[in-house]
């Protein structure tokens, strides 16, 4: 069996940063596994612009902000392969692995990182009354038929969900000539960026309806059309609110969940809040020596913090290496008002450097003050004009107040509703 | 007219109204929305991003290299649709040149 320092699984732009950073920190002897045809993940399909605009004050497409981390990778003759889909991880840290030149394959690792990204919530999980007809797609699989595979999956339009793919979707089949009929938003606020809303839909007249979802697919064989109608607050449609579109397809932009089939099989304790791993700030798992970073730890929405993260997944799996289990005194992270999550969950007081606390709240907040406590004692306080959960927050906690915490520390945010 | 400023989160709607030829703003709360909306209001500007197919049947992503008009976008896809690109290309290359006003470039290299 052949044995690497670090395993990285999956080579999108949290895998990319962290094999660069691990080699930088000076543990060189890495392999990356892929499942696709070349590195990059999801960015080879997302040609839209505004990736990089925090790190390299530039907005770049997705596979131009890839290449600069691919290039990296080259540059440093990482081994990576491709095609190689991980079937396992075994809290050993025994990698197992199949591709077409090797079968399936097993290799050991020193130090792993997670780094496998999400995937799309499936309309199953949505319960749409109607017919099962061809024509409906989630968004991330239309972009692919789009931007990849070159081929446009329908005409006419209809998107459920307004998330950030959802939206980026309606403008791009929109210029490529499809005709988009409406976005139908189940709760009262969009979840996707301003921008997006703005320059996706305003730019091109596509009504964007809150509090409304989709009742009905009508088809045979293909979509022929769909029924939506306006939802009270419990989320429940309102009879005699119907209407009805003709459509040739349908597509759902219903959200992201983190892929950790692969972090359960390691025993990893995963988390019901972000249904990633639980992590100490230097994104260690439950499972010593298994990292994790990028969107398979928390759904990201820019990439920059992707990248972030995952440089200090590879640094930390490259001092893991070095110099071992790492001598903890921990205390843990608490979701006060309004938060939905915090990340990590848990922080070393005796961690070398400043810790950045990443955190959603659960409604739009506006005039509102961050607050970051610990036993009584206000150790971080910041005003914000508003706070959307659609965009993720953060709060840095300086590394000379670590070691004077006692107790659980807890992140809210309150303010004017 | 309406706009939404999209600077920052809150995405304040700002109406322009004119008066007597000149442009007023309102419900702006902040310098950097007056700005966006001045912008928006006398030539707004978006960069073009799609795909050019290859000789071979592939698609690869370009996009236009500046801004250009809004109200000409769809003139640059009819352009960007009709190209045909010959691989290799490198990020950055020029596929098509001076389309409203703007070159068309590789988003990738592919070998
Ligand atoms: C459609 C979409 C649009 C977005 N738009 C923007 C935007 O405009 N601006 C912005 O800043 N951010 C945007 N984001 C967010 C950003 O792109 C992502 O947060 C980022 O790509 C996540 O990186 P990642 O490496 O964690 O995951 P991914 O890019 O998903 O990479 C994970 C990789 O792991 C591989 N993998 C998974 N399982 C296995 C396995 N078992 N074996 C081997 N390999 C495996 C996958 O093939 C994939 O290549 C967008 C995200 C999506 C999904
Ligand atoms: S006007 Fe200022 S506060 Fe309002 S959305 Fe624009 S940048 Fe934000």
């Amino acid at each position: 069996m052949n044995s690497y320092d670090v395993i990285i699984i999956g080579g999108g732009p949290a895998g990319l940063a962290a094999a660069i950073s691990c080699y930088d920190n000076g543990v060189k002897d890495i392999l990356i596994l892929e499942r696709e045809k070349e590195l990059g993940g999801i960015l080879n399909q997302c040609i839209h612009n505004g990736f990089g605009l925090a790190r390299f004050k530039e907005s770049l497409t997705g596979p131009e902000y890839a290449e600069r981390f691919i290039d990296g990778v080259i540059k440093r003759n990482i081994k990576y392969l491709t095609e190689t889909t991980v079937l396992s991880v075994s809290s050993d840290k025994k990698v197992t692995a199949i591709n077409s030149d090797n079968g399936v394959f097993t290799v050991s690792g020193k130090a792993i990182i997670l780094s496998m990204g999400c995937r799309e919530r499936s309309r199953g999980a949505l319960n749409v009354a109607g017919t099962r007809p061809a024509g409906v797609y989630s968004a991330g699989t239309a972009q692919k038929y789009v931007n990849i595979l070159g081929y446009m999956p329908g005409k006419s339009v209809v998107i459920l969900g307004s998330g950030d793919i959802g939206l980026i979707m309606a403008r791009r089949m929109t210029l490529e000539g499809a005709k988009v009929h409406a976005v139908c938003e189940i709760m009262p606020h969009s979840s996707g960026l301003k921008r997006n809303i703005v320059q996706c839909l305003d730019d091109f007249d596509i009504p964007l309806y809150l509090n409304h979802t989709i009742v009905k697919i009508e088809g045979d064989k293909r979509v022929t059309g769909v029924v939506i109608a306006k939802v009270d607050e419990n989320r429940k449609p309102i009879k005699g609110t119907e209407v009805h579109f003709d459509c040739d397809t349908v597509l759902f932009s219903v959200g992201l969940i983190p892929e950790n089939e692969l972090s359960k099989t390691c025993g990893v304790e995963l988390s019901p809040k972000t249904k990633g791993a639980v992590v100490y700030e230097n994104r260690e798992t439950s499972v010593e020596g298994v990292f994790a970073c990028g969107n398979v730890l928390q759904v990201h929405d820019l990439v920059d913090f992707v990248s972030e993260e995952a440089e200090i997944a590879g640094k930390s799996a490259a001092l893991f290496v070095k110099n071992g289990k790492v001598d903890r005194e921990v205390v843990n992270t608490i979701c006060g008002d309004n938060v939905s999550y915090t990340l990590p969950q848990r922080i070393n007081k005796k961690a070398t450097e400043n810790v950045k606390v990443f955190f959603r709240v659960n409604k739009v907040i506006k005039n509102c003050t961050v607050l970051v406590e610990c036993g009584g004692k206000i150790i971080l306080q910041k005003k914000k004009k508003i706070c959307v959960p659609g965009e993720m927050e953060t709060a840095l906690i300086l590394q000379d107040k670590l070691s004077g915490l006692s107790g659980d520390i807890t992140v809210s945010v309150k303010g004017e509703l | 007219m309406e706009l939404t400023c999209v600077e920052c989160p809150m995405g304040c709607k700002i109406t322009v109204e004119e008066k007597g030829g000149n442009k007023e703003f309102f419900g702006y709360s902040c310098p950097r929305g007056k700005l966006y909306a001045e912008n928006e209001v006398v030539d707004p500007k978006r960069v073009v991003t799609s795909t050019v197919k290859t000789a071979s049947g592939e698609v690869i992503p370009v996009k236009t290299d500046k801004p250009v008009s809004k109200k000409d976008m769809y003139k640059v896809m009819q352009v960007i649709n009709s190209i045909t690109c010959t691989l290799p290309v490198k990020t950055g290359d020029i596929i098509k040149e001076n389309v409203y006003g703007a070159n068309i470039i590789s988003a990738k290299t592919v070998k």
